[in-house]
């Protein structure tokens, strides 16, 4: 099988573990071949969470520069840092709701323009989808359940080789009972935001 | 019933390396399992404690990585399965249990995992444990994936048990953490009830005892070594004359390019899993094959430098080649990109690797480096130490925990940090050759961890320094796991003591101890001033709860903060505590309530009492 690398980016705290779990445990139910790695320990310390997944036939469950098909950012300036692990051909999906490091606030560094980093990351890849994903999973119920979105988001596009009725059942089972009908919604509003 | 204990064989399951690593010892029947957390290996505990509260199997968080060796190893002398854990630098501190555990051996299985950390995504060094297998003389697995982690659980038991030695299952980081689908075992039933049979000539290790024993060690690993010559853990793929020697991950990413080379025709492999004592004869017979030879492993020429030694006894004169310039460095951790590089050089193969992003446009970005988070109780006390000693010249040994970032501006409290346990040796050396002050600094899990022989000493030669140990009733930084000071009621856990720091600290002799709680800062400021002040040692003790773990009791009630409109710009609160909590709207200073958990430190350094508590809407 063809093999697809996907790279997820957040800040600590965002869940984005949760959404490379899902994909994972749909992907298990598809019967597609996945394999997956992250860096834990610092995620509640306010770091950047990376998670590579790798499907298809390659054993590797690392992603190296460059070499990233799809890239989701949780954080606008997180998915530009991340920009290193796409090539020309990458499709890009981003929030465009910034989380300002703390460093910005001691005057260590300043945020770019969330414009500015949209234009770059758009010229370099295949195609960026960038929208404020906060917004709507605080429209589906809760701030939160930005991971559902973004992931929505993903599954619309086709990048990924996971079909929708397999996340979809794994949010059913696999996500905290009280939050399932918002991880839906949010899940929904995602993948309705984006055009195939 | 937890996840890991489902009697299913041949169901297909996805699991972290570490999950699969806690079904592999459920699958092996392990009764006994001990560990001080650390990461990369910390899931693998938390699972088998979580199992041990529903089964009759035992697991405990011992003190420290030499107690868990010690205790596994008399459950497995006792005769039960036993299984120790521990990060890679754990194994520096079991090290002297080790190395006459080896000479002692085994009655029942004895598996002792190391998790090493290339790159050192959290950890202080990248220390390659493989040469702990051959400084011990013990028997060494080495998983490439997921699934063989779980493979290699009941495989290293029952090869302990046929060579009565303990063996080492070495994995890195990139298999504890990653995640792919397992195909679950059948389920030994463990034997839980041990006997120890006596055999001093055997267990008690006077000179004259150690002698045969070592004889018997060399033996095991003449054994050992016919073991791995059949081992289906060493297994070659592909054929043609150039060859590629790899273990551990780095087989995913050899594999993953000889796909990308299309080289399968032309490269003939050995993958080492079972890489000590190594098979010599097989390694002989494969270099015999080849022209010139590659060999792919993350950290020291520890393969490499056995595979020349081969060659050279065999009379071989092939290119055997590694590390070294233009091929792999000693340093960090591969990639797949990185080896399908080497490879495609060394073997001159045709490659077309896409042209990089030009991201020469890409602006300098903020950094997000990972901090203390909002309220934590570390920030208060570095703060309220940092006023104490102002005008002052002090140095600031500290420890392995959360608190080590307090190292960072502004709080910049941390000034030498080596292993687990030095702040308060290293503090006895700076007091001794330096005139500067030294206050130090420790965790309550360190403390008992390794802290107390240092404190011992720093009163029984008398030096002049400030201890505070930072008491946040957890073991914070590898996920809350407990510690001798944890109240387990609060947990709803019985059967456990709780062992109290303030009494530890008085009966071990010292002559100034005092109990700070730091969200209270003048008064620890006036504490802190008193006990540095005193001559010869001093222990301030900063009892607060990690928020992160107040809140996972439902012990967190505090109410977010907010600037108002008092507030003259002076920016004393985020120049000098950095909470992650604050950001600027324009040139203002706000808090975000959703982050602040309303621990009121800033609100007690704002000169104009601006910071007050958010009214309820």
């Amino acid at each position: 099988m063809h093999t697809t690398r996907l790279i997820i980016v957040a800040v600590g705290g965002q869940g984005n573990l949760l959404t490379s779990r899902v994909l994972g445990e749909a992907a298990l139910l598809a019967g597609v071949p996945v394999r997956m790695s992250e860096i834990h320990g610092m995620a509640q310390r306010g770091g950047v969470v990376e998670s590579a997944i790798v499907f298809g036939d390659a054993l590797s469950t690392v992603i190296s520069d460059g070499e990233a098909d799809v890239l989701v950012g949780f954080e606008p300036v997180e998915t530009l840092r991340a920009l290193k692990k796409c090539h020309a051909g990458t499709t890009v999906i981003t929030n465009l709701a910034p989380l300002p490091p703390f460093t910005v606030a001691l005057g260590k560094g300043s945020y770019p323009a969330v414009e500015r980093i949209q234009d770059l990351v758009a010229a370099k890849t295949a195609r960026l989808i960038a929208f404020d994903a906060t917004q709507l999973a605080r429209q589906a119920g809760n701030r939160m359940a930005l991971n559902m979105v973004l992931l929505g988001a993903l599954l619309r596009t086709g990048r990924v080789p996971v079909p929708q009725a397999a996340v979809e059942e794994t949010i059913r089972s696999s996500t905290k009972s009280a939050f399932v009908e918002t991880n839906l919604k949010a899940f929904a509003l995602g993948y309705a935001h984006v055009s195939a | 019933m937890h996840r890991l204990l489902i009697d299913q064989p041949g169901a297909k399951r996805l699991l972290l390396g570490n999950e699969a690593i806690a079904r592999g010892a459920v699958e092996a029947g392990v009764a006994v399992a001990a560990t001080y957390p650390g990461t990369p290996s910390s899931e693998i505990a938390l699972n088998l404690f979580q199992i041990s509260r529903e089964t009759d199997r035992y697991f405990e968080y011992s003190t420290n990585e030499k107690v868990a060796l010690e205790v596994t190893a008399a459950a497995a002398n006792a005769g039960l399965r036993s299984l120790c854990l521990m990060k890679h630098v754990g194994l520096n501190v079991a090290a002297d249990a080790l190395m006459t555990l080896a000479y002692v051996g085994t009655r029942g299985g004895l598996v002792i995992l190391t998790a090493d950390d290339p790159a050192m995504f959290s950890s202080q060094n990248e220390q390659d444990n493989r040469y702990y297998a051959k400084l011990a003389g013990l028997p060494m697995l080495e998983p490439s994936s997921v699934a063989e982690a779980l493979a290699m659980v009941p495989a290293a038991f029952d090869l302990s048990e046929k060579l009565h030695a303990p063996v080492l299952l070495r994995t890195t980081t990139r298999v504890n953490h990653s995640t792919a689908v397992v195909e679950l075992g059948p389920i030994r039933t463990p034997v839980t009830a041990g006997y120890f049979k006596k055999d001093p000539f055997s267990f008690v290790t006077v000179p004259a005892v150690s002698r045969q024993l070592h004889v018997r060690l060399l033996e095991r690993l003449e054994e050992a070594g016919r073991l791995a010559e059949a081992s289906p853990f060493n297994f070659e793929a592909g054929d043609g004359r150039l060859g590629v020697v790899c273990n551990g991950v780095s087989y995913g990413y050899v594999h993953d390019a000889l796909e990308d080379l299309q080289a399968g025709g032309r490269v003939r492999l050995l993958r080492l899993g079972f890489t000590h004592p190594l098979p010599e004869e097989r390694i002989r017979r494969f270099l015999a094959a080849c022209d010139k030879v590659l060999v792919v492993e993350e950290g020291e020429p520890f393969m490499e430098e056995a595979i020349r030694a081969i060659a050279q006894a065999a009379a071989l004169t092939l290119p055997i080649r590694g590390k070294g310039a233009g091929l792999f460095s000693r340093l960090y951790e591969y990639d797949p990109a990185m080896v399908r590089r080497v490879m495609a050089a060394y073997f001159a193969l045709p490659q077309r690797p896409a042209p990089a992003l030009d991201l020469s446009d890409v602006p300098a970005l903020p950094q997000r480096p990972p901090t203390l988070c909002a309220g934590c109780s570390h920030r208060a006390t570095f703060y309220a130490v940092k006023k104490a000693t102002e005008g002052l010249d002090v140095i600031h040994p500290s420890d392995i925990g959360c608190y080590t970032l307090g190292f960072l501006p502004p709080l910049s409290m941390g000034d030498f940090v080596i292993c687990m346990g030095a702040s308060i040796g290293s503090a006895c050396g700076f007091s001794r050759a330096s005139r500067q002050k030294v206050v130090a600094f420790i965790g309550d899990s360190t403390f008992f961890h390794s802290g107390m022989p240092g404190l011992v000493n720093a009163v029984f030669n008398n030096h002049n320094l400030t201890l505070v140990i930072l008491d946040n009733r957890t073991t914070a930084m590898t996920g809350h796991q407990p510690n001798p000071g944890v109240d387990m009621a609060e947990l709803q856990l019985e059967g456990f003591n709780r062992v109290d720091i303030e009494g530890v600290v008085k009966a071990l002799g010292v002559a100034h101890v005092s109990v700070i709680r730091p969200y209270n800062v003048k008064k620890s400021i006036a504490a802190l001033r008193e006990a540095i002040a005193f001559p010869g040692v001093s222990v301030v003790i900063s009892r607060e709860k990690c928020t992160l773990y107040a809140r996972g009791l439902r012990q967190l009630h505090g109410r977010a903060f907010t600037v108002t409109d008092k507030c003259r710009n002076h920016r004393e609160c985020v120049d000098a505590l950095a909470c992650p909590a604050f950001y600027l709207e324009g040139d203002r200073v706000r808090i975000d309530a959703d982050i602040c958990v309303g621990c009121a430190l800033c609100a007690q350094v704002c000169p104009e009492h601006a910071i007050q508590p958010l009214r309820q809407e």
